[in-house]
């Protein structure tokens, strides 16, 4: 859903405050982090959705590189997941099958236990993980430390939700069909280990509130400003053409509406441009927040460990939460 | 012209059949039933190169596309469109101001008795065409104009063949509907049931 109806339904959840909690609800972070002891704390998140691409293999391993971006989001290494699964009763269980092996084949790839999992019978197919990881507390990286002076990097490209829109209108050729399930099936598992090599100040993945909505989670929980050049942004190939056709999904204007006021863009930024900054991504890259000194080494390392569509795309700077696109 | 009802389709499909009915057609009316779908039609009208206008008809959103610029005709009523999703509805095509092949003298009671039936008849056509000497019955005879302008205002659209009117030279003598090329009475007869008359 979207997010202004997601926090306005959140705001009627008690929070209960518990010093062991490290991440919790209120600064809409990726994952719950709690402390278990000096040396470990859990990161746990759970995520589903239905089918994005035909190919049932495919949807599970896209199902579960989004599932588990949300521990490599929070810096974590994922230790379990467990299947979460909503099946009709008239589709064969071939598809359930491939369904499976393919979230198996993520699990596998990002070095997690599969602990198990929960079907219910369902009008359509639904598929995600609940995943587990573990940090050590200091290691951790939230969305709420960003400072003044980093420099924002973004690791993979945008469209993904504007893509996905052609596709299903069958506009988009196959070229574009395999770029866009190549970023969607990759883990954020190599951004995430460079990102502590290196040492960072805050990070988080960009999936359903698009670009400027989970920057505006992180500006506004590290009470910061973010500077955003759009000429550095990195799109997929076809998306701004696609944006500009009006293959712009539902969550985009959603998005927007949420961010109205909050986000300014500069005059020559035209709005299919906007689109793609509000578009929502389905298992999308993360957005890091480093310290500028360091920025020239993480891009290096991303390179090196394959992230290779990765981009300095902006920085942040001092005062209350805002972000600038020019 | 192609009138589009993509009111309860999900994102893309409005663009996606506008963009198609666009390839085939000059103009186009899209009927959408939210704010989105109507953003991205006008997105779509921009990126193609078509001028677009939105009215809103009810809680409902008419985009009209013009490759000239100039608007797409008055104003299309939402019953039209309802029309168009309801593609059960008939076109009547009349070719000859006479209803059969005996004697004239009959022919013309039965046309007048033909046209005042259909003003009673439920649901109404989608549309009547006039062709060959049909037109005469739009231009000169008053008895059935009167039926076919109570037809026309519960919003059967009575189209007449713009070469026959011009060729029994009463072009300038049309009393109800619309004048219409051979393209978009072809295009009608191909899109719903037809009665020869």
């Amino acid at each position: 859903m979207g997010p202004e109806a997601l926090s306005q339904v959140l705001r009627s959840i008690p929070v209960l405050s518990d010093e062991r909690e490290l991440v919790g609800l209120s600064t809409a972070d990726d994952a719950s982090v709690i402390k278990l002891n000096e040396k470990q704390a859990l990161i746990q998140s759970v995520d589903f959705f239905t089918p994005v691409v035909d190919d049932p293999y495919i949807f599970g391993q896209i199902a579960a590189a989004n599932s588990l971006s949300d521990i490599y989001a929070m810096g974590g290494e994922v230790l379990s997941a467990m299947n979460i699964v909503g099946f009709p009763s008239c589709l064969s269980t071939e598809i359930l099958e491939k369904i499976l092996q393919g979230g198996a084949n993520k699990i596998k790839e990002a070095g997690a236990i599969l602990a198990g999992g929960h079907t219910i019978e369902d009008d359509e197919p639904k598929y995600g993980l609940a995943v587990s990881g573990l940090i050590a507390p200091e290691k951790l990286v939230s969305n709420a430390a960003a400072e003044a002076g980093d420099t924002l990097v973004l690791t993979k490209p945008l469209g993904i939700g504007v893509l996905l829109t052609a596709l299903k209108g069958g506009l988009a050729d196959s070229e574009a069909k395999e770029q866009v399930i190549a970023e969607m099936r990759t883990l954020n598992k190599q951004a995430t280990e460079v990102m502590q090599e290196v040492g960072v100040n805050a990070c988080t993945d960009i999936t359903g509130f698009g670009l400027l909505g989970h920057l505006w989670e992180l500006v506004k929980a590290s009470q910061v400003q973010a500077e955003l050049e759009l000429s550095r942004i990195p799109f997929l190939a076809g998306a701004l053409d696609w944006a500009e056709m009006g293959l712009v999904p539902a969550g985009a204007y959603r998005n927007r509406d949420y961010l109205q006021g909050e986000v300014s863009f500069a005059a020559g930024v035209a709005e299919a441009e906007q689109d793609l900054l509000f578009d929502p991504q389905t298992s999308g890259g993360l957005l890091i927040s480093v310290p500028d000194k360091k920025t020239e080494r993480l891009l290096d390392k991303l390179q090196q460990a394959g992230v290779n569509k990765a981009t300095a795309i902006g920085r942040i700077v001092a005062g209350g939460p805002a972000i600038k696109v020019k | 012209m192609k009138k589009i009802d993509a009111r309860g389709l999900d994102c893309p499909q409005p663009v996606i059949k506008t963009k198609k009915a666009l390839e085939a057609e000059e103009k186009v009316i899209t009927l959408v039933d939210n704010e989105m779908a109507c953003s991205n039609l006008q997105k779509l009208g921009q990126k193609l190169g078509y001028e677009t206008e939105v009215l809103t008809v009810d809680d409902d959103f008419q985009i009209e596309f013009s490759a000239s610029g100039e608007p797409v005709t008055s104003s299309v009523t939402s019953a039209e469109f309802e029309d168009s999703a309801d593609n059960q509805k008939k076109v009547y095509f009349i070719n000859s101001d006479v209803l059969g092949q005996g004697k004239r003298e009959l022919g013309e009671v039965l046309i007048k008795g033909f046209i005042y039936t259909l003003t009673e008849l439920a649901p109404a056509p989608r549309a009547i065409i006039f062709m060959n000497s049909g037109v005469k019955l739009t231009t000169l005879n008053e008895e059935v104009i009167e039926n076919l302008e109570i037809l026309a205002e519960a919003g059967v659209e009575i189209i007449s063949c713009g070469t026959c009117l011009d060729y029994y030279q009463l072009e300038d003598k049309l009393e109800v509907g619309s004048v219409s090329n051979m393209y978009t009475i072809v295009e009608l007869l191909n899109s719903y049931p037809v009665v020869t008359v």
